[in-house]
């Protein structure tokens, strides 16, 4: 028998290294009525750190709006369920793996990857898309491009393997980042709507089955971890990182389908962050069970493993369910044939306690209620963010139109992705009509003759710096965008909230007005948030990310061989800027144009109108959906300037735009104004249709001017000097190789 | 044509290649799971792209070893045909079926793009469908495709018309000696391709030129 000390004096220290605080000591002493055990204290720590117990952002998240008539089951799930017609559903989340994959970006990025197709496909669902958004340091930091390296790696070691394309995502750069990387996993996959799998447990004295992989010391503590700030005994960290093992994930996926269509399983919760100890408390506090674990039955890889560690580790591919007991021969052979761990190593009870036993001892007895609802919630006192203020009218700093086009094309921030996604299986399973490269991915849907989805991951993290509130919003509208310049219907998102330590008043300001930004977007656009995930803490010696709320969205296309796509689809076609304001652009604060061409990060961040927003875009889906669209295109980051760019080096087709008199080049063709869209149509300029168009458009208040036509091997800007555009193509395509090779930044 | 497809634990192109077989040929192939005795009596048998076993050994060499294989060996020597893609073609050369390796690639990364293959011998029951010298793009995602072997194999590969596609116009994803991307066994009734002409066969791929393998192979029209 092994040593084990589980009633240790539970010292302040011991404590403060489990990351509780003593007032949260005293309330778990009170809850329990004494000392808790050496393993309640890890089991306590586990559940009531920030990454489980959200109790820093609860009270905001409540305010979000989650429901509506598609959503089948909105956030408190291991992922969202949105209701696509037909019988089916998309069943989605996107999840943080920000500390581990900073420590060790190859694991640390794979086990995310590993982490959000287990939320995925533990409920019923087979997962079709992958989605990744990456937020690196300068370029010019000495980590950088090791990390950037090490997490593509690993997503696409992880993703490849297991067999799901990637479809889009983001890779952005900035100094705030460089001591505390983001790596937010997306994932969602399909399944019938009638066979959903939830985590909720049933009936008593039925057993709790461990499938999968075998329980080891990987991870031990990791959620904990990832609820502190970073100092500098990070590389300490390492041994808190979990390993990924893709090919056991695929099996575990296949297994967990054959299994639950035999209809033996009655709950199913994957072992994810604080693992067993979750999962095994989620399952049963949310059937108003106890649950009994005895963890002699647990499989396990190392020798001595305490029960302390086996309740923390978080090693990967491990799943937890319930089944229905009549059942179990029929389970277990499904596990046998992909030679998986399958171990009945606990029964639901009918009195509400969690109680593990090992060795014959009882290492933990707790009210298995409490453990999640009784946890710490704050309402932590925040501050009103400082806005900066607004640039002067006069303040529009000059470079030649054609000099900065090329610069932007070539810049980190707009330089073609293809260096990341070519590492990324993006085809496999047959179904990806668009890749990534556009404003969306694109699936078609498996089992319908047309029906497609679309995916897109986006957040503008300088604008949330500048106005957390305007920042939520605009990263809700450009996902709600991005899907709709495919011709897709939005339906639902997921958030992936990462933020710095919610201790300070200033971060937890952001957190506060990013929410509500989030919110209001998502109510005007009906696009409600069906699940998502919190990552804060996210610092290095006391200096915040930048505030950061990833927003994934799916969009559903009822005719994918309808949708559109960035890239021009022919000369002489009449190009349109829908939703423009009556200048073209006009807001330069918090542009790259500033950002990256004069290192300036000023000015207030562009204002989303919502009411125009969604009235644009529901034209532009209209348009597209009509069939006279040939190509389209939302403008983000560098405006009209580096969205025609983008189209030009999308087809190798260039373009001639006309300028508009007594407004500066500078403000039309690269101000970041909000709810813009390129559209091009192959109509005559002169004729009734585009005059319809023009009418509806007038009618609905959307400004939709004739901008320029299509054609040529050069983009002309107005006035300034034709660029050509294999000029813009060798720009936009070489930043990124060249930089990871070595070269400058 | 009768065909079926073999599937080890970890490989994850089966479905795609599944699709691929049963929308050209108009019938689903059989699928053999590793462990099934034996293999029902079909023309043609499939091996298709993954990662078998996590290819945590050399990749393909642990599921070449699967008693299965023995199998798909005497299928072969009876002159039956045997299609080996990407993962696939790994295990065959693994299993010792076609000769030389296939490494990691020069990149030293995974790539997954459309290249363009150059058909280099039309004349075998595999690339019928095509006409020699035609060049047609065809996607990749592998990790190691980089084909190697000594200088008397890939001089009797390339003076006996064992060389079923090249890839074309300077699009070589990895590093392959003499360009190539698939190869024949000497009876030129096994081959094995590091592509995925299963992923481009529709209007949804973006394209159909893949499909001329499986329709010349299956005896359909294309």
């Amino acid at each position: 028998m092994t040593s084990y000390q589980n009633d240790i004096e539970i010292t302040p220290k011991l404590v403060a290294d489990h990351g509780l605080k003593p007032d949260e000591f005293a309330k778990i002493v009170a809850l329990i009525g004494r000392q808790p055990t050496y393993t309640e204290l890890g089991i306590f720590s586990a559940m009531w750190n920030e990454h489980c117990s959200y109790k820093s952002s609860k009270k905001w998240l409540r305010t979000l709006p989650t429901t509506g008539p598609r959503v089948i089951q909105g956030p408190g799930e291991n992922a969202g369920v949105v209701d696509i017609g037909d019988g089916q559903a998309v069943v989605f989340k996107m999840e943080s793996h920000n500390h581990p994959s900073f420590i060790e970006p190859y694991q640390g990025a794979g086990t995310g990857m590993g982490g959000i197709l287990r939320d995925v496909f533990t409920m019923g669902a087979r997962p079709v898309a992958a989605m990744n958004a990456l937020r690196f340091g300068s370029p010019d930091h000495e980590k950088t491009r090791h990390l950037v390296s090490g997490v593509v790696s690993g997503i696409g070691g992880y993703g490849n393997a297991f067999g799901v394309p990637t479809v889009g995502g983001e890779v952005e750069f900035d100094e705030r980042y460089n001591g505390n990387i983001l790596v937010n996993a997306f994932a969602a996959g399909l399944a019938d709507t009638d066979k959903i799998f939830y985590s909720k447990a049933e009936g008593v004295g039925l057993p709790v089955v461990y499938l999968g992989a075998k329980t080891g010391r990987d991870g031990v503590g990791g959620a904990t971890m990832a609820s502190a700030e970073f100092g500098d005994d990070i590389e300490e960290k390492r041994p808190t990182v979990q390993v990924g093992d893709p090919f056991t994930e695929k099996r575990l996926l296949e297994a967990c389908l054959e299994l639950m269509a035999t209809g033996a399983v009655i709950a199913i919760q994957d072992m994810g962050a604080a693992g067993l100890t979750c999962s095994a408390v989620e399952m049963g506090a949310k059937g108003d069970l106890g649950i009994e674990l005895d963890l002699d039955k647990v499989p396990v890889r190392e020798i001595e493993m305490t029960p302390y560690e086996m309740m923390l580790s978080e090693s990967q591919e491990r799943m937890l369910m319930v089944l229905h007991p009549e059942k179990e021969p029929e389970a277990r052979a499904v596990f046998v044939k992909w030679e998986l761990d399958f171990a009945t190593v606990g029964y639901t009870t009918d009195d509400l306690r969690f109680r593990v036993k090992w060795q014959g001892v009882e290492v933990a007895n707790l009210p298995i209620k409490d453990l999640g609802d009784e946890a710490p919630e704050y309402d932590r006192p925040w501050t009103e963010p400082r806005l900066p203020a607004a640039l002067a009218a006069s303040d529009v700093p000059q470079m030649d139109v054609a000099d900065a086009l090329l610069k932007l094309m070539g810049g980190h921030q707009v330089a073609s992705r293809r260096w990341v996604y070519e590492q990324y299986d993006t085809l496999i399973q047959g179904n990806s009509v668009q890749r990534p490269g556009g404003d969306a991915g694109v699936i078609r849907v498996e089992g319908h003759a047309t029906k497609g989805l679309a995916f897109s991951s986006d957040v503008t993290p300088r604008y949330c710096e500048a106005d957390p509130y305007e920042g939520g919003k605009q990263a809700v509208a450009e996902c709600w965008r991005n899907l709709t310049a495919t011709g897709a219907e939005p339906l639902a998102a997921t958030d992936n909230l990462n933020f710095g330590n919610p201790e300070r008043p200033e971060i937890m300001g952001q957190l506060v007005h990013a929410i509500k930004g989030i919110g209001e977007a998502c109510l005007a656009l009906d696009f409600p948030i069906v699940s998502g995930n919190v990552s804060l803490y996210n610092e290095t010696n006391g200096r915040g990310i930048l505030p950061t709320p990833t927003i994934g969205g799916v969009g559903l296309l009822p005719d994918w061989s309808k949708m559109a796509r960035i890239g021009f689809a022919g000369a002489s076609q009449v190009i349109l800027l829908v939703g423009a304001p009556a200048n073209r652009g006009t807001h330069l604060g918090q542009s790259i144009y500033l950002r990256d061409l004069f290192d300036r990060r000023d000015g207030t961040a562009p204002h989303v109108d919502l009411a125009h927003e969604k009235r644009t875009g529901d034209f532009v889906r209209k348009l597209i959906r009509s069939g006279i669209v040939t190509a389209c295109h939302d403008l983000s980051d560098g405006g009209l300037g580096v969205g025609l760019a983008e189209m030009a080096v999308a087809s190798g087709i260039g373009a001639t735009v006309v300028d508009i008199n007594d407004h500066d080049p500078i403000l039309q063709y690269f101000g970041e104004d909000q709810g813009r869209y390129l559209v091009t149509v192959n109509l005559d300029p002169q004729g009734e249709e585009l005059t319809a168009l023009w009418k509806e458009a007038e009618a609905l208040g959307i400004f939709a001017p004739w901008i320029g036509n299509t054609g040529g091997a050069n983009l002309v800007l107005g006035d300034a000097r034709a660029v050509p555009v294999a000029a813009l193509k060798a720009a936009h395509e070489g930043w990124f190789p060249s930089y990871m090779d070595g070269k400058a930044a | 044509m009768k065909s079926a497809v073999i599937v080890f634990p970890g490989l994850n192109r089966d479905r795609d290649m599944i699709a691929a077989l049963t929308k050209v040929s108009g019938t689903a192939p059989a699928t053999v799971w590793h462990q099934d005795a034996d293999i029902p009596d079909v023309d043609l048998i499939v091996i298709p792209g993954g990662f078998s076993y996590g290819d945590y050994l050399r990749c393909g060499a642990i599921a070449a070893r699967s008693p299965i294989m023995d199998k798909v060996r005497a299928h072969a020597e009876r002159g039956g045909k045997v299609l080996g893609v990407c993962n696939g073609f790994q295990i065959l050369i693994e299993a010792g079926l076609l000769p030389g390796a296939l490494m990691r690639n020069m990149s030293l990364k995974f790539v997954c793009r459309e290249v363009k293959l150059e058909v280099v011998n039309a004349d075998t029951d595999f690339t019928r469908g095509y006409t020699k010298g035609e060049v047609f793009r065809c996607p990749v995602a592998h990790h190691d495709g980089n084909y190697f072997t000594d200088g008397d194999t890939l001089n009797r590969l390339e003076g006996d018309g064992r060389v079923a596609f090249r890839y074309a116009e300077g699009t070589n994803p990895n590093g392959s000696m003499n360009d190539i991307a698939g190869i024949f066994n000497e009876q030129k009734n096994v081959l094995g391709l590091m592509p995925h002409p299963e992923n481009l066969i529709e209007a949804a791929h973006g394209g159909d030129d893949g499909r001329a393998l499986f329709s010349g192979l299956l005896g359909q029209a294309a």
